[in-house]
């Protein structure tokens, strides 16, 4: 029976019958606004809803004999479970007014059934997305392999087009009762007996035997964190403390993707994932960085797992820096690479032909280098707690990280590096790394290597090479000669780029009457005289 | 130690500068007449007569006294006669070097009898005084200050040292050969990238977190250095003991006859190539002695002593100096092996494959056909195309000594003042000559043109300093 709900209009109602003659409604699903798709057990029947004319119209009918069906609202997809055994799932893919038949696939059960009734039921199965991918998820109690006991969760995908394939085995190693959850791209199972859920990711390394990917769970099996419920009492009574909700009760109902309703208590919740935990519950950083930048909420997380690599008590080794920076500039590169592609799309205006390239979006396990320097590198070197010769590797390691991916060193890392090497007198190291132009030229860091000239002579003779490399900083470099009060080489320099007709005489002649040399400010003088002859036809100025 | 080069025309011959005599002095130990044996320290030849050395040792003595009245603060430092040259040179304080050097000769046949006539201007004084303070920092190197060995046992500890280190280090100076590198000892950088760079840092930097009893660390390759964790100075002498000594010992078993002995004394390691060039020959041996030469450094301010662990792989080399107090295990030596080994044997062959890609790729314009020497006084770095390697310690210049010589005194023109100058010279021949120096760097450009004069020379220079110097700001 349908009711329309449009404000002005009398409330009439209007009925919709089976195509199919004896045939048991089994449910309903809206596919969109206006579209019904009725389920029973002999078929489906594809309905467009006109409100206007009050009355339905068949779009499409199915013929099938159907156990029991599952509806996924994120990707349009209903799976209907076919056959004596119910173990042949055929799914439907619906979107603008279309049904289109998906490949069907058949789902391996535990061992060879005995008798010919109904072997997978519907409590087993479950629909959700992960990474962007749909997935069919088989909760088998038994494994099929005769060596390993306890439950597994069978994973296959199904793509919008081709067939359907088992692809991943996420092992529990125990039995029970257990429930599915999927939250952050994570697999969360839920094992009422001991309490305690545990989280797969796919996207982490596991046995590969050729076709199928073999998990273990990434973290020990921890119970999830309660809720705390404030008690709503009579004002009267002094407010009690909140409760704690009860837990991996039995009559909680777990929805896709990540709902679970508390029958008892009436509540529904939202799973969510907490990550800080997480920091202490993975050894391996490495794994411990591939499973963060999967998550969405992580960036600071990852920071803190920075920050906590560098200092004591856990300082790692600087391999483990070396792999962790790796890994993030890998993430990092991606996103830039991603940018400018889109950028160089959008200039060269292909957008108007082809469908309009996204914008790629920046998440959050995008680590840059100011994120880095800011919360990690600056309070690191601040802190002075670790040897400066560790100090200065961990930089190193940051630096040829990036370049390793192409990536360019803001200039601001070159100066902690610089202020760090001055700091303890390293001053040979400094040389050392301006001479194979491991800290690149640019012009604060030649300033900055200036003002070092006091403690570290050499320092005015690197600087003044990076501004004639730099190839835009003449006007720095005649800066740098007067300073030094070397008026003629000045003169020289600007001669010999050319320049020397359009430079101002003044600050040559204050130079030189500052030099108190008669012999030099003569020469200057001439030198402006000829010029003024040669540009204005007179000498004077 | 006299090797005569075939002369010009005629019967002449001529006698390369050949050492006399070489004595080390103190006069503080023996003030008093009668003691004046005392004095010496040391003194080569050994078979010369006792008062024959009390006398030559004398004469320098009176006549250092002699001039310090004219000039206290800056005592002689050569002593200029007919047939030989005396240098003198004052390490620390109240000892003394005196290095004798004959004057090339040239033997002419008159008469039927060789008459030997002395070139007094050939030598060049700052060539050799360098030559002798580098013998000085080459003993400091390896033995500590003298100063130290009188703490350490007096005058006879002293001695004893002197005596075992000059012995042999003596025979190893060319006279012959000695030209303008020997006043910078310099240091010749290899061109690297810069991802390359990091990625021997990071080795390093691992390293040195892996063997946490290493104190410093240097990288070479091919001879050339890369990275120097030790201060400059130590460095300096340092590459000039690597390079002219230990490096040419240890020819590469790859490169050695099938039937020769280095191939045996490989460990039978196959999957690194990376072997010790000083220390244990034979990790599998039990009984290897783990014994490697001692070096000091720092000896100005924190005097350290330090274990000289040298291995190399390829052609990269990498020194660790562990300080003396801890001695270098056998199974220290193994865990070096395993951990460095594979590592250095990979980035060995990734700075070749980067070294032949970045050749390939500046290719045939920047092949150096100016012969030039660079030096940078900052930083030592040395850069020479004038000098090839014909025997592994000796570097011979492929110019006529004579120009050489101009640049000798082109670089003591240099050191006189301290501007910034440029001198050109016309020598023989067609031959031209320019000396540049600019903010502690110097260099010096040889030419060959006909009928150049100085307009075009000068130009010529200039573009050479604009392409193959385009990093570094050179003033006009």
């Amino acid at each position: 029976d349908f009711l329309n709900f449009i404000p002005d209009s009398p409330q009439v109602e209007y009925t919709q019958e089976c195509k199919t003659k004896n045939a048991n409604i089994l449910g309903f699903c809206w596919t969109s606004s206006t579209e019904i798709v009725f389920i029973t057990d002999q078929g489906m029947e594809f309905y467009q809803v006109l409100p206007e004319k009050r009355s339905l119209k068949l779009l499409k009918n199915q013929s099938i004999n159907v156990n029991w069906y599952m509806y996924c609202p994120e990707s349009s997809v209903i799976l209907l479970s076919t056959t004596v055994l119910g173990n042949v799932l055929q799914p439907f893919y619906f979107k603008s007014g279309t049904m289109s038949k998906l490949s069907k696939f058949e789902i391996e059960l535990p061992a060879a059934p005995k008798s010919s009734k109904l072997s997978l039921s519907e409590r087993d199965i479950a629909m959700a997305t992960i990474y962007g991918q749909l997935y069919v998820l088989y909760l088998r109690h038994h494994s099929r392999t005769s060596n390993s006991t306890g439950a597994e969760v069978v994973l296959y995908h199904l793509p919008r087009e081709g067939s359907c394939k088992r692809t991943h085995i996420l092992k529990l190693n125990r039995t029970g009762k257990f429930a599915l959850n999927v939250v952050d791209n994570l697999v969360v199972v839920h094992h009422q007996d001991t309490e305690t859920s545990v989280v797969f990711d796919i996207k982490l390394k596991g046995e590969f035997d050729g076709s199928t990917t073999i998990h273990q769970f990434v973290l020990p099996p921890r119970s999830i964190q309660p809720y705390q419920i404030p008690v709503a009492g009579p004002a009267s009574v002094t407010s009690q403390s909140p409760v704690p909700c009860k837990l991996y009760s039995s009559s909680w109902i777990v929805f896709q993707p990540d709902i679970i309703i508390s029958a008892s208590e009436g509540y529904l919740w939202s799973l969510q994932v907490k990550l800080e935990p997480v920091v202490n519950l993975l050894l391996d950083k490495g794994k411990l960085m591939d499973f963060l930048l999967q998550r969405k909420e992580c960036k600071m997380v990852i920071l803190s797992v920075c920050s906590q690599m560098l200092s004591e008590p856990e300082r790692g080794s600087l391999s483990v820096i070396a792999t962790v920076f790796d890994k993030l500039n890998h993430e990092y590169k991606k996103y830039l690479e991603a940018e400018q592609s889109y950028t160089m799309v959008v200039e060269a205006g292909l957008s108007r032909s082809t469908p309009a390239p996204k914008r790629p979006v920046r998440t959050q396990a995008v680590v840059d280098q100011s994120d880095m320097y800011t919360h990690v590198l600056s309070v690191f070197t601040e802190k002075k707690e670790a040897p400066h010769k560790f100090t200065i590797a961990v930089l190193m390691e940051y630096i040829r990280s990036l370049n390793q991916v192409q990536i360019a060193v803001q200039h601001y890392l070159y100066e902690l590096v610089i202020k760090t090497l001055v700091q303890h007198n390293l001053f040979y190291m400094l040389h050392q790394f301006l001479q194979y132009h491991v800290l690149s030229d640019s012009k604060p860091l030649a300033c900055l290597l200036l003002s070092l000239e006091s403690i570290y002579p050499p320092a005015h003779q690197l600087s003044l090479d990076m501004l004639k490399r730099l190839s835009t900083a003449n006007d720095e470099i005649v800066e740098v000669l007067l300073s030094k009060h070397q008026v003629l080489a000045a003169l020289r320099f600007i001669r010999g780029i050319g320049g020397h007709d359009s430079i101002s005489a003044r600050k040559f002649l204050d130079a030189a009457k500052q030099a108190e040399d008669e012999m030099l400010f003569y020469t200057i003088f001439r030198f402006f005289e000829q010029r003024n002859l040669r540009l204005r036809g007179s000498p004077s100025f | 130690m006299a090797t005569a080069a075939a002369g010009g025309a005629g019967q002449e011959k001529q006698l390369a500068p050949t050492l006399l005599s070489f004595f080390i002095y103190n006069p503080k130990l023996g003030p008093k007449e009668g003691e004046e044996e005392k004095k010496i320290l040391f003194y080569h030849p050994n078979e010369v007569e006792k008062n024959e050395k009390i006398r030559n040792v004398g004469l320098c003595e009176a006549i250092i006294q002699f001039t310090r009245t004219f000039s206290p603060t800056k005592p002689a430092k050569s002593l200029h006669t007919q047939k030989n040259r005396q240098f003198f040179h004052e390490p620390e304080e109240n000892f003394w070097m005196v290095m004798v050097v004959r004057n090339p000769i040239i033997e002419k046949h008159k008469d039927g009898k060789p008459v030997y006539e002395y070139q007094e201007e050939e030598l060049l004084d700052k060539v050799y005084s360098s030559v002798l303070q580098q013998c000085y920092s080459m003993y400091k190197l390896f033995n500590g200050t003298f100063l130290r060995a009188m703490e350490d046992g007096g005058v006879k500890v002293l001695k004893e040292r002197l005596e075992k280190f000059f012995h042999r280090y003596l025979q190893t100076l060319h006279l012959q050969s000695c030209d303008l590198l020997d006043v910078f000892c310099g240091i010749s950088f290899f061109p690297l990238d810069k991802m390359t760079y990091l990625k021997i840092q990071s080795f390093i930097n691992r390293m040195e977190e892996s063997l946490n009893i290493v104190k410093y660390t240097a990288f070479l390759y091919n001879d050339q250095l890369i990275w120097s964790g030790l201060e400059q100075d130590d460095m300096r002498i340092l590459y000039k003991y690597l390079t002219t000594s230990l490096f040419p010992r240890h020819m590469e078993p790859e490169l050695a006859g099938r039937d020769s002995p280095i191939r045996a004394e490989m460990p039978g390691n196959l999957q690194h190539y990376g072997r010790f060039l000083t220390g244990p020959l034979n990790l599998n041996d039990p009984e290897a002695k783990c014994r490697f030469p001692k070096i000091f450094v720092n000896t100005d301010d924190t005097y350290e002593e330090l274990h000289l662990i040298v291995y190399k792989a390829m052609s990269a080399a990498v020194c660790f100096m562990i300080d003396a107090s801890i001695p270098p295990t056998l199974e220290f030596c193994r865990k070096l092996d395993s951990i460095v080994g594979p590592q250095l044997t990979v980035l060995a062959s990734d700075i070749c494959e980067q070294y032949n890609i970045n050749k390939r790729i500046s290719g045939a314009e920047k092949e150096p056909q100016f012969k030039f020497i660079y030096f940078n006084h900052m930083n030592l770095a040395e850069k020479s195309t004038i000098h090839m390697r014909k025997t592994p310690s000796v570097s011979l210049a492929s110019v006529h000594p004579d120009l050489m010589k101009i640049l000798g005194d082109i670089n003591s023109d240099f050191s006189r003042v301290d501007e910034d100058e440029e001198i050109i010279v016309k020598a023989m021949s067609d031959y031209w000559v320019v000396g540049k120096k600019s903010d502690q760097r110097e260099l010096y450009v040889i030419l060959n043109q006909k009928n150049a004069n100085l307009i075009e020379v000068n130009e010529e220079v200039k573009k050479l300093c604009a392409t193959q110097f385009n990093n570094i700001f050179f003033l006009d």
